[in-house]
């Protein structure tokens, strides 16, 4: 078993320059790929060799299959990572690599499938013992199904797309007379969107905790978890602010409840490789599967923190055939870590706000953490998404990592354009975040009580 | 010095690559000086190898007559159809708008790249075999 000599990274910014670092740790070659628009990215020029592979616009770089399959070619790498977003659930970029020979780091082909049929997981999870939140058995195909099936569960429900996620293509129903129009709105959206039209129904829960299970696992079926992390502070279903353990895992019996379920929920789809499963859990505690996120995600450092383990390399590791290095016994979580996404938009009303950073001082000290693909003069392009930092600190409790995050956004200075950093040092002065009583509808009352107060 | 004088001065600076002015007038002297704002990268030096050393035209006045054709695709520059077939075009070739030139050869497709303007081959600018990239300059042509 060895590991790979020269690896492509199929994406740009941050996660870039996260894989870069874990690549070169490893003493393996990197080869950057990017759009003539990035030319001057941070992950381009840390990177032993780049490649331009098309303009701007993401579906001819970015999203490119045959161009990035080609640089890969042309450069003999022998994998590519993908990231995520862009191509890193996509399964018909994870086939192409493998048939071109070059190994895709991540999950199976078959994994990536099935964790993009939001319905088909739910069924299959429920199957195998995992929870799953009551609605209609798979995918409904026609309003008189939807209708039936609502009507027996009991409104309100909330319709959602098969093929979508990231909290796209949902629409909550209140009342069976509103359902007709919902179903048929959804389907539309569902499939300019995600390209298929197909709508599942599930019960709606008004107040939840978005709390999620990092899960790895090697090529013998060996399957662990490196704990939950809570992800309830999201704007419109984008996360904001992650933080591990979750303020409600107060007791070890949770914390071992939800861990274990993740690792039942990979095993019952037979999941290889890094990867996330997403629970919602309701007032009373019940934990139920929504679904599974087959790559590494933006959040994962807030895990590395509290555990230690460098998840990039793992996952590195994993996909060149090594077994899995630790046991479900070795993993502890110490201490409490939070993540702030700090986007480059107005802290407010949240529109983008591209353009030059004329001025950049980052954090430091211990226990902070940037992750990061801006520097001094950095033109920040519209054409991708607004993230352009996360700000990761931790401490040994929740309550010193708040202090320590407050410390840290004092310091963390970005002119020239406008970012949420504002938005962040809010939440942490918060009572109710500080409390640890909050769910996902935190934003939205939060930024109600500013309206008021204003 | 006047006032106005002074802004005349500072507003040259600004407008120009100019970092440092100074005026001696009537006794008075005055010392006007950008802050230039390095970019981390600029002062680190550190770049990575690019994909091959690229040759462009020689001169700002070959730059500006002769039409560069790049590489709409990522793959390898062949200059003829097959290994045993004649290139497409040598240097001096009188080509047609929309001729093919060479080959691209991408995932075991070969995309053939066409001229974009009718003209005379002035320089080949990529070897036979090599990997090219997005953008990357192939061939100068001398449009007529």
């Amino acid at each position: 078993m060895k590991l790979f000599k020269k690896i492509l990274i199929a994406n740009r910014g941050e996660i870039a320059v996260r894989i870069i670092r874990a690549c070169k740790e490893l003493g393996i070659m990197t080869v950057a790929v990017y759009s003539d628009i990035d030319r001057d990215s941070l992950h381009v020029r840390l990177a032993d060799e780049s490649v331009c592979i098309g303009p701007a616009t993401a579906s001819q770089s970015y999203l490119n299959i045959p161009a990035i399959l080609s640089a890969a070619e042309i450069t003999d790498a022998d994998a590519v990572h993908p990231g995520y977003g862009f191509l890193s659930e996509n399964f018909h970029f994870a086939e192409a690599c493998t048939t071109s020979g070059i190994t895709f780091i991540g999950p199976t082909p078959e994994n990536i499938r099935l964790g993009g049929d939001k319905a088909k997981a739910r069924q299959t999870m429920k199957r195998k013992g995992v929870p799953i939140v009551s609605g209609s058995d798979g995918p409904v195909a026609t309003e008189e199904i939807a209708a039936k099936v609502a009507k027996k569960m009991g409104f309100p429900v909330v319709l959602k797309a098969s093929a979508g996620g990231g909290g796209h293509g949902m629409k909550i129903v209140a009342e069976e007379k509103d359902l007709e129009q919902a179903f048929y709105v959804a389907q539309r959206e569902a499939l300019t969107a995600f390209g298929n039209s197909e709508i599942y129904i599930e019960e709606y829960i008004p107040e939840l905790r978005h709390i999620e299970v990092q899960i790895m696992a090697d090529n013998k079926g060996n399957v662990i978890h490196l704990g939950e992390r809570d992800c309830s502070i999201q704007r419109r279903h984008q996360k904001l602010i992650e933080e591990s353990p979750s303020s409600i895992s107060s007791t070890e019996k949770f914390k071992k409840r939800i861990g274990e379920l993740g690792v039942k929920a990979a095993r019952a789809i037979k999941y290889r490789n890094v990867g996330t499963v997403e629970f919602i859990v309701d007032p009373k505690g019940n934990i139920y599967f929504i679904e599974v996120n087959t790559r590494i995600q933006v959040e994962h450092p807030v895990t590395e923190a509290v555990t230690g383990i460098d998840i990039v390399k793992e996952q590195i590791k994993l996909a060149s055939g090594f077994p899995l290095e630790y046991k479900q016994s070795q993993i502890r979580s110490s201490g409490h870590a939070i993540e702030c996404r700090i986007n480059a938009e107005d802290p407010e009303r949240f529109i983008p706000s591209p353009g030059k950073i004329t001025f950049l001082s980052m954090p430091g000290g211990p226990g902070v953490r940037v992750d990061a693909a801006i520097y001094n003069g950095y033109l920040i392009p519209s054409q991708y998404d607004s993230l352009i930092a996360k700000l990761v600190v931790h401490d040994k409790s929740r309550a010193d990592a708040i202090m320590k995050m407050k410390r840290a956004l004092d310091e963390f200075i970005i002119e020239g354009v406008k970012t949420t950093i504002p938005f962040h040092k809010r939440v942490m002065e918060d009572p109710d975040f500080v409390r640890g009583d909050f769910n996902t509808t935190f934003i939205e009352k939060l930024n109600n009580r500013i309206r008021e107060n204003a | 010095m006047e006032l106005d004088e002074l802004k005349e001065l500072i507003a040259l600076l600004k407008e120009t690559d100019v970092t440092e002015l100074q005026v001696e007038k009537e006794g008075t002297k005055v010392k006007i000086k950008r802050e230039k704002i390095l970019t981390s990268l600029e002062v680190s030096g550190h770049r990575p190898a690019p994909l091959r050393e690229k040759i462009v035209a020689e001169t700002e006045e070959e730059a500006q007559r002769l039409v560069t054709i790049t590489s709409p695709i990522v793959g390898t520059f062949y200059r003829a159809p097959s290994p045993e077939a004649q290139p497409f075009i040598e240097v001096g070739a009188r080509v047609n708008k929309g001729q093919v030139l060479c080959i691209v050869e991408a995932m075991k497709l070969m995309n053939e790249i066409e001229s974009d303007t009718d003209g005379v081959v002035a320089r080949i600018l990529v070897e036979n075999g090599q990997p090219v990239e997005y953008g990357e300059p192939l061939f100068l042509i001398e449009p007529v």
